[in-house]
């Protein structure tokens, strides 16, 4: 039996699918130890408590309910802070955060400030005795490392995707805690947030990805690809090095070894050869589509279905495709 | 400035690995290792930044056994003006470990700015920046893909998912480098050269408890063989069906 503290991130005080997937293997974890209890930390402006009922849905046994005028924007100091001295109050096994951007930047800080190990990109988790073991795919996706963890308490930061989202309805109880910290005296102050485009899907959430690289021979042929992520309508565009180096797409689109590192349940690549630093970034997706003029590009290798041919042809039709196939159901 | 930049030693990203026979590391014959990439990042940020604020001093931090001087070597051929081994014979998995000993080494070395990658290339963690800047308790940014530094106060841009952040902080600071911000340079001749000179000393890494152990290393299980299933637009009914029957995904 032993609890588990999991920090329940959100954005505009709306819970992200992070949020739900830390629950999920805190809930897991819990559940392994012969059933502690989940506890699930938000922190929001006042109307952040409205989000305990979605928490309790997937296993989460109390909320604790950290509300300030100054938390509407996401203050890395005062999370850590506050989900530190919760994890030293309760009696708690170990800590779940999300690796997401917030949990990136939240995890370490909190294992400092208690003095307990951290391990990160967690995929695969469980409590033995003494001792939790923890998978983590590490050289950037290309050695999958069994770690130890030996400690009464550990953080554990959990890759997004890794955990499915389960529901696991359990009576919610709330509790409201005060930040255990000022938000007006954080060193880091967020001054401006930009928007990446309304209503677009991030990378890491978007069940479909669309990938380009430079096979689509210039920026504007990217509407091509977005037109075939609108097509599916759960879909984001994504881009290689290669791509984001010439400034056709943001930085923040780039996927592979230094850019972001997604599994999808459909990734299709369009226009770009394969290379090992782009493969470390989605050969876990679950079903690879490529498209490539070149028949021995190296993307065919993973490839599920490949398809030879000028992306600049192929994927007006395939759009088509999509939609008749969508309209259809 | 005073600008620290903490460098890991980490085998080149494009080798394909093999497990060694203990199964608890990598076999490590024949790799090449240098910087790690995000760490390279940060060291020419750090060079950058004081090449544009005039006089300052740029200086380079490892922990490791002796083969990390040889990675210290390469930033100060870069342009670093000096280097700290912290020592130990291995460098353990454990992140917060590696955090002590950095933190204890950086605290009372008076910089106004010390940067790390967003992430080491071998353990692929995010830990030992962020975990540092805690134990010093300064400012922290993590992962920032643009870095400016005006009157003693910096700004820098994250990108979370889908929304990128613009942050104000106070120095001293910890930053940690995304990729995006600057790309590498390569040691000029002279740079080499003078390298050689530098000062490097080597002192005892303070590692603290290990708490955080490797029990086993692995492959990822292979993808079953790509498959071409025909060419130009002809293909695409082909594919949708798949996709539908196969794949279940439209
Ligand atoms: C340290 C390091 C880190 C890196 N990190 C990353 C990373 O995170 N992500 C990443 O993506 N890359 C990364 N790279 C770069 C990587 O090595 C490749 O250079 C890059 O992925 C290539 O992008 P590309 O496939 O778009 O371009 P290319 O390699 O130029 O491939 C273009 C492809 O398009 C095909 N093509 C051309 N015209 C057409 C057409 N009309 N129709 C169909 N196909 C066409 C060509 O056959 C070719 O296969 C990294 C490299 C290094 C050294
Ligand atoms: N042994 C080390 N010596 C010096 N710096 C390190 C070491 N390990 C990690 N770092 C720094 O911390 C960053 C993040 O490492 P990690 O937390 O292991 O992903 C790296 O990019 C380096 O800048």
């Amino acid at each position: 039996m032993a609890n588990v503290l999991v920090f329940a991130e959100t954005r505009a005080n709306t819970l992200r699918k992070v949020a739900l997937e830390s629950v999920t293997a805190a809930r897991a974890l819990a559940d392994s130890t012969g059933g502690g209890e989940v506890h699930a930390l938000v922190a929001g402006s006042p109307g952040i408590a409205a989000v305990a009922e979605q928490l309790g849905q997937h296993g989460a046994d109390l909320v604790v309910v950290v509300e300030h005028a100054g938390l509407a924007n996401f203050d890395r100091e005062v999370v850590a802070a506050t989900l530190a001295a919760r994890a030293k109050s309760g009696s708690y096994r170990i800590v779940v955060v999300g690796f997401s951007a917030q949990g990136r930047d939240i995890g370490p800080r909190v294992a400092a400030k208690l003095d307990v190990p951290i391990v990160t990109d967690v995929v695969e988790a469980s409590v033995t005795g003494g001792a939790i073991t923890v998978k983590h795919p590490a050289y950037a996706n290309k050695v999958i490392v069994t770690l130890e963890i030996n400690a009464p308490l550990a953080v554990l930061s959990v890759r997004p995707g890794a955990f499915m989202v389960a529901t696991a309805p359990h009576a919610v109880r709330t509790e409201m805690m005060a930040p255990a910290a000022e938000p007006s005296a954080s060193k880091v102050v967020v001054k401006e947030l930009i928007e990446g485009g309304k209503g677009k899907l991030d990378l890491g959430e978007a069940p479909v990805i669309v990938a380009g690289g430079r096979g689509l021979k210039a920026p504007e042929n990217f509407k091509l690809a977005e037109d075939l992520a609108a097509a599916f309508g759960n879909a984001a565009v994504g881009a290689t090095r290669a791509v984001t180096d010439e400034g056709w797409r943001p930085h923040s689109d780039q996927i592979g070894q230094t850019g972001r590192q997604v599994s999808p349940q459909l990734y299709i690549a369009v226009g770009i050869s394969g290379a090992i630093q782009h493969l470390a970034g989605m050969r876990s997706s679950r079903t690879i589509v490529a498209i490539n003029k070149d028949k021995d590009a190296p993307i065919f290798k993973v490839a599920d279905y490949g398809i030879v041919g000028d992306v600049l042809e192929v994927l007006p039709v395939l759009t088509q495709a999509v939609r008749e196939a969508k309209a259809a159901h | 400035m005073k600008i620290a930049v903490c460098i890991k030693r980490t085998p080149d990203s494009e080798s394909r690995f093999r497990i060694a026979a203990s199964s608890a590391s990598i076999d490590e014959t024949g790799l090449k290792f240098d910087i790690d990439d995000f760490a390279s990042y940060a060291v020419e940020v750090a060079l950058q930044l004081n090449e544009k604020q005039g006089p300052g001093e740029t200086v380079a931090y490892a922990v490791g056994p002796d083969a990390v001087q040889e990675t210290l070597r390469k930033a100060m051929s870069m342009g670093v003006d000096r280097a700290v081994q912290l020592k130990t014979d291995a460098v353990p998995y454990d992140g917060l470990a590696v955090a002590k000993a950095l933190a204890a080494e950086l605290k009372s070395g008076g910089y106004d700015l010390i940067l790390f990658g967003k992430h080491a290339f071998d353990t692929s963690a995010g830990i030992v920046g962020t975990a540092t800047a805690e134990l010093l308790g300064v400012s922290c940014v993590t992962a920032a893909t643009k870095l400016d530094i005006a009157n003693g106060r910096g700004t820098a841009r994250r990108e979370l998912e889908g929304v990128a952040e613009i942050v104000e902080f106070p120095l001293p600071a910890v930053v940690t480098i995304d990729e995006g911000i600057a790309r590498p340079r390569y040691p000029s001749l002279k740079g080499i050269m003078s390298a050689k000179k530098k000062p490097l000393e080597t002192r005892p890494a303070q590692l603290g408890n290990v708490r955080v152990t490797v029990k086993s290393m692995a492959l990822p299980p292979d993808r079953p063989p790509g498959r071409i299933i025909g060419e130009g637009t002809a293909a695409v009914p082909e594919l949708v069906r798949l996709l539908q029957t196969e794949a279940k995904v439209l």
